[in-house]
């Protein structure tokens, strides 16, 4: 038992710090959290786990005032909270510290640990303030530095200090071990656990099963938006965290693939070194937000650096954001048909045979809409990705680029888009599919490379494996400086 | 060297109402919103002064300029900040707006002959022992009483900007508005007021124009000065010592008629009216890339 | 008839609405903000007067087709210097071309006081355009001029334009949703964007042109009533359709033209036309900020 488990005793049955219950949020179509509860007890160290995309961002947003809740309360210390915005949260001595940073780099150390104050603003009060804070949990800074000559681990230690010298008491962490060695990890557990003695509390959102087992005095574990488990870290084991984290592992029979053709590099780029050939479905999985620029620049989309092969003609790209990149919500179905290639048109258009190409995708791929004038933004979500995939594979590119393409979509219209992406390599397509979901990645691809951090890792294509590269992927890391 | 005299006090006289208008301007841009309406804010001014004047009392007229300009400010902060519209096209028209319904109330109330209503005017004040220093003397302390004003509110601006709690939190807005949230600052309150305050002063600007320079109103009076003070944020890099300086410039390069006169070398005096809109250009251009704007000016409607 | 004649002096006031509509509808549907249609107006007269007065003479009947295509590359030119500044140096093009507005007006009053001033040297415009200069009446009795024509052509021309060629497609993708245009249709947005400022410009020009070889018949001062920015509400109102702008030009026109016979009956001010025509902007821009989308069509390209 950990000293912050026996300060927890001493404090006995006093109100939990902070309680949520029943949080629900949606985000469109998206259900990020559904019913989920949570309750960290004064004096405790609260381990909060998941998957990238389980919510446990959110659900902390929401504690700390910058997203409302659709549905659900928050107590502190055993009285309901209502929340507007961060200065309700802080004003309630909650402090967060998040995972992009939310510091202002122009600034100074002092300018950021004084926003949000009030009256003149004395430097030397600041001073003062921030070595208190450094009496307490040996966290100190230059007051003076500007924060854009911080490295990452002291920007982590100013959002600490910050939060610290608005007098929290429920410190928020999001993912704070990313940027930091394993010598200054073990500092920052060494000043949680001084923070905590006192009868505060921490709750810590990270991906590090190991840091979660040997620091934390209760985890939580969401995936997909709900609670999967609750439990005191005594109770338990890294394989029950694993198995709540990433759900049963399906190992499913591999169909039959026919082999892709080697002799026949599609695209490839050097850094990282990534490559992808004919008739194969290449997996990509990366951190959040990790694998886009590379997704572009095989796609021939990319700014900077051209690739060492770069995109064949046909290319058929099917982004993320289908709203902003994929089409013009206003145009109608047969103009957002007509931008396929439109860079290198000349001439005139054929309308023709573009409404003739636009009844095709339709009635291929399914795309429930009002007819070819229908805009694009009148589609539901499924129907706009079938379409987008439907454009994109429609005049047989070489190579087609996938971005989480059924993210959002229900299980049918996601089922639909893998057909056609078999479908696809079969026909001798070369294919690029990213994921944030693991299972699907196992499903559907015929290789995978795992990416992060500027280096590539080769995987096969079960989820067990590519979830353990990426769990682990920070520690083959270089701390950014 | 008789000549730099009125060419120095035409240098300030000048530059005031463009210092006002771009001291605005600056506290708005802080915070992260661009006022294309400033110019509408400068001619609703010019109006209200011309009109709050008609009572006898030269800071009466100043209050007009000021309500006015806040009027149009508060206008351009409702598309801007409540509804989140685009700020070029809210300000554009904003500024359009204005300039045509200042015209057109004016007509209405003064008739077409633009009959003489009489307004006081505000004569300069010398500032006894100070403006006989020779050079300078006249040229910063033989001004109207508003220039001074400015010459207060300059350092002010500076102080409260860097030495206060809620300038900082508005720098930390124009910053990074996430940021400054997360942090506890209330974005949507900050900016609106520094779109009124930034109002107030472009109003005031044109107050400058009616009461200390014209002693009238007439159509389209402010001559674009709204865009040019704009400009004069940007080359002042969005600090108000650096602005009331660029200000000062754009004020001298006007006043290089005079100077060209005195010195007996005649050129077409367009060229010197064209002078501000030329600089304006090319200050613009030879910023680029040295960009210490505010990170988020103009940026909230649509994140990268 | 003197109905007849009134319908005509409408349509004469529609030809430069509509042309200069055209080209700021062609700007903004490109995602080019181009609010300086008013001084690629004046230069475009510029050129068309000085090539008339000049090669007049010489060209004799063809004098037209030198004097309107000059009028239009004048024009461009003018713009593509904003769309350098753009280019080169990420100045917003809001600003360069209010700028060069005002420079376009002082160059204007240089040349009809000075190098292209009449013989007589007493007022300031230029020589009158010899008869072979001028464009045809095309109802008699009226002053309904050939531009007329020209204007309803162009209108045409280019919704065709839109609707049937690669280029006009690739112009309205980028202007639509520049981040679509490029990832989609991987469209070369920083150069259909160049290219479209210039023919914006190009075609503020010839509306210039058209106005001095059909009604003005001269270049002077205050050539222009504001028809540069009459045209952006022009545009607008028009939802940036190129037939509509030949509607909405026409509105407008009668607006106007109306607005001065109210002004001349009722002594009701004339700039009444421009606060509607603002208040309609705003309205429009209300009204879409709130639908949760921009103006259609109208979405500002960021320098890349």
């Amino acid at each position: 038992m950990t000293e912050a488990a026996a300060g927890q005793k001493i404090a006995g049955t006093r109100h939990p710090s902070l309680e949520m219950r029943g949080i629900t949020k949606q985000f469109g179509a998206v259900v990020a959290l559904s019913d989920v509860s949570l309750s960290v007890q004064p004096g405790s160290i609260h381990a909060l786990l998941g998957e990238n995309g389980a919510g446990k961002t959110t659900l902390m947003r929401i504690a700390f005032g910058m997203i409302a809740a659709d549905a659900g309360s928050i107590l502190r210390d055993g009285t309901l909270l209502t929340m507007r915005s961060p200065a309700d949260a802080i004003a309630a001595r909650i402090g967060m510290v998040h995972q992009q940073f939310s510091l202002i780099p122009a600034m100074t150390v002092a300018e950021n640990v004084a926003l949000g104050g009030k009256g003149l603003y004395r430097f030397d009060d600041i001073a003062d303030r921030m070595r208190a804070v450094a009496t307490m949990t040996g966290l100190s800074l230059n007051p003076r530095a500007k924060v854009a000559s911080l490295t990452s681990a002291e920007r982590q230690k100013l959002e600490i200090i910050r939060t610290l010298a608005h007098d929290a008491t429920l410190l928020i962490l999001d993912e704070p071990t990313t940027v930091l060695t394993e010598r200054d990890t073990g500092e920052l557990f060494e000043q949680l656990h001084v923070f905590v003695k006192t009868g505060r509390s921490v709750v810590l959102i990270t991906h590090k099963l190991q840091n979660a087992l040997s620091h934390a005095d209760e985890v939580t574990v969401l995936r997909r938006g709900k609670l999967i488990l609750n439990a005191p870290m005594s109770s338990a084991t890294r394989e029950s965290l694993t198995t709540a984290m990433l759900g049963t592992v399906l190992n499913d029979t591999p169909l039959a693939r026919p082999a892709a053709n080697r002799l026949h590099v599609v695209a490839r780029v050097t850094a990282p070194a990534v490559e992808v050939f004919a008739g194969e479905i290449l997996g990509v999985a990366a951190l959040e937000g990790a694998a886009g620029p590379l997704l572009r620049l095989l796609a021939g989309r990319g700014q900077g650096p051209t690739a060492d092969i770069p995109a064949p003609e046909r290319t058929g790209f099917v982004p993320e954001n289908r709203q902003d990149e994929a089409m013009i919500p206003d145009f109608s179905l047969a103009e957002n048909i007509a931008l396929r290639n439109a860079g290198q048109r000349r001439g005139l258009i054929d309308w023709k045979k573009v409404n003739e190409d636009a009844s095709e995708v339709i009635r291929q791929f399914d795309v429930r809409a009002a007819g070819l004038e229908a805009t694009a933004r009148s589609l539901s979500g499924g129907n706009q990705q079938r379409f987008v995939l439907g454009r994109e594979l429609g005049d047989n590119p070489s190579l087609l680029v996938l971005e989480n393409p059924t993210q959002g979509l229900d299980v049918n219209a996601a089922a639909a888009v893998h057909e056609r992406m078999r479908a696809a390599r079969n026909a001798g397509t070369a294919i690029v599919f990213y994921s944030s979901d693991l299972d699907e990645l196992a499903e559907l691809c015929d290789r995978v490379v795992v990416i992060g951090g500027g280096r590539v890792f080769s995987s096969s294509p079960d989820a067990g494996e590519i979830g353990q590269l990426l769990l682990g992927i920070e520690t083959a890391e270089h701390p950014i400086a | 060297m008789i000549a730099l005299e009125p060419f120095l006090e035409g240098a300030v006289r000048t530059a005031t109402p463009l210092g006002f208008a771009a001291l605005g301007e600056t506290i708005t841009e802080r915070s992260g919103i661009i006022n294309i309406g400033l110019e509408g804010a400068i001619i609703a001014g010019a109006f209200g002064a011309f009109v709050a004047a008609g009572t006898g009392h030269v800071w009466i007229g100043f209050a007009g300029a000021a309500v006015a300009g806040m009027l149009v400010a508060a206008l351009f902060a409702f598309f801007a900040i409540r509804i989140r519209a685009d700020q070029i096209i809210a300000g554009t028209a904003i500024s359009l707006m204005s300039l045509g319904l200042t015209a057109t109330l004016y007509h209405q109330l003064y008739g077409a002959t633009g009959a003489a209503l009489s307004i006081p005017t505000m004569a300069v004040a010398e500032i006894p022992g100070l403006a006989a220093i020779p050079v300078i003397g006249r040229a910063l302390f033989a001004q109207p009483p508003i220039t001074y004003l400015l010459f207060v509110l300059v350092p002010c601006a500076w102080w409260w900007l860097y030495r206060t709690h809620s300038g900082l939190g508005l720098r930390a807005v124009g910053e990074d508005p996430r940021a400054a949230v997360a942090a506890g600052v209330p974005a949507n309150r900050v900016q609106a007021l520094a779109v009124l305050l930034g109002g107030m002063l472009g109003g005031i600007a044109g107050g400058v124009l009616v009461i200390a320079q014209a002693g009238s109103f007439a159509e389209g009076m402010s001559a674009g000065r709204g865009f040019i003070a704009i400009a004069i944020v940007v080359l002042g890099r969005w600090h108000p010592i650096g602005v009331a300086l660029a200000a000062l410039v754009f004020g001298a390069a006007s006043a290089l008629q005079y100077l060209f006169q005195a010195m007996g070398w005649s050129l077409p005096y367009q060229l010197f009216l064209a002078l501000p809109y030329v600089l304006t250009l090319l200050g613009l251009a030879g910023i680029a890339g040295k960009s210490t704007a505010p990170a988020s000016l103009g940026r909230w409607q649509d994140q990268p | 008839m003197p109905e007849l004649s009134l319908l005509a002096d409408a349509l004469v006031r529609a030809t430069p609405l509509i042309i200069a509509g055209l080209a700021v509808a062609f700007a903004f549907r490109g995602g080019v903000f181009n609010i300086g249609a008013e001084g690629q107006l004046l230069v475009g007269a510029i050129a068309a007067t000085a090539i008339s007065l000049w090669a007049g003479p010489v060209l004799g009947r063809l004098t037209l087709f030198v004097a309107l295509p000059g009028a239009a590359i004048a024009g461009a030119a003018w713009a593509g210097i904003a769309a350098e500044l753009r280019r080169r140096f990420r100045v917003l093009e809001i600003i360069s071309t209010i700028m060069l507005n005002f420079i376009a007006i002082h160059l204007v009053s240089f040349l009809v006081r000075g190098p292209l001033q009449e013989p007589t040297r007493i007022y300031p415009q230029t020589e009158s355009l010899a008869e072979a200069a001028r464009l045809p009446v095309i109802l008699s009795g009226t002053r309904l001029h050939a531009g007329f024509a020209i204007a309803i052509l162009l209108a045409v021309g280019f919704a065709w334009f839109f609707r049937r060629t690669a280029l006009g497609f690739r112009i309205r993708a980028t202007g639509a949703a520049p981040a679509a245009a490029w990832s989609a249709g991987r469209i070369d947005v920083g150069r259909t964007s160049y290219i479209v400022f210039l023919v914006s410009g190009g075609l503020a020009g010839l509306a210039g042109g058209i106005e001095v070889s059909g009604v003005t018949f001269a270049l002077y001062e205050n050539l222009s009533a504001g028809y540069g920015y009459t045209a952006i509400a022009v545009a607008l109102i028009a939802g940036l359709n190129p037939l509509g702008v030949i509607a909405s030009g026409i509105f407008f026109a009668f607006l106007e033209t109306g607005a001065l016979a109210l002004q001349r009956d009722f002594a009701i001010p004339s700039s009444v036309a421009s606060v509607a025509e603002a208040l309609l902007i705003l309205a429009a821009l209300a009204v879409s900020s709130l639908r949760g989308r921009g103006i259609p069509g109208l979405k500002r390209v960021r320098p890349t």
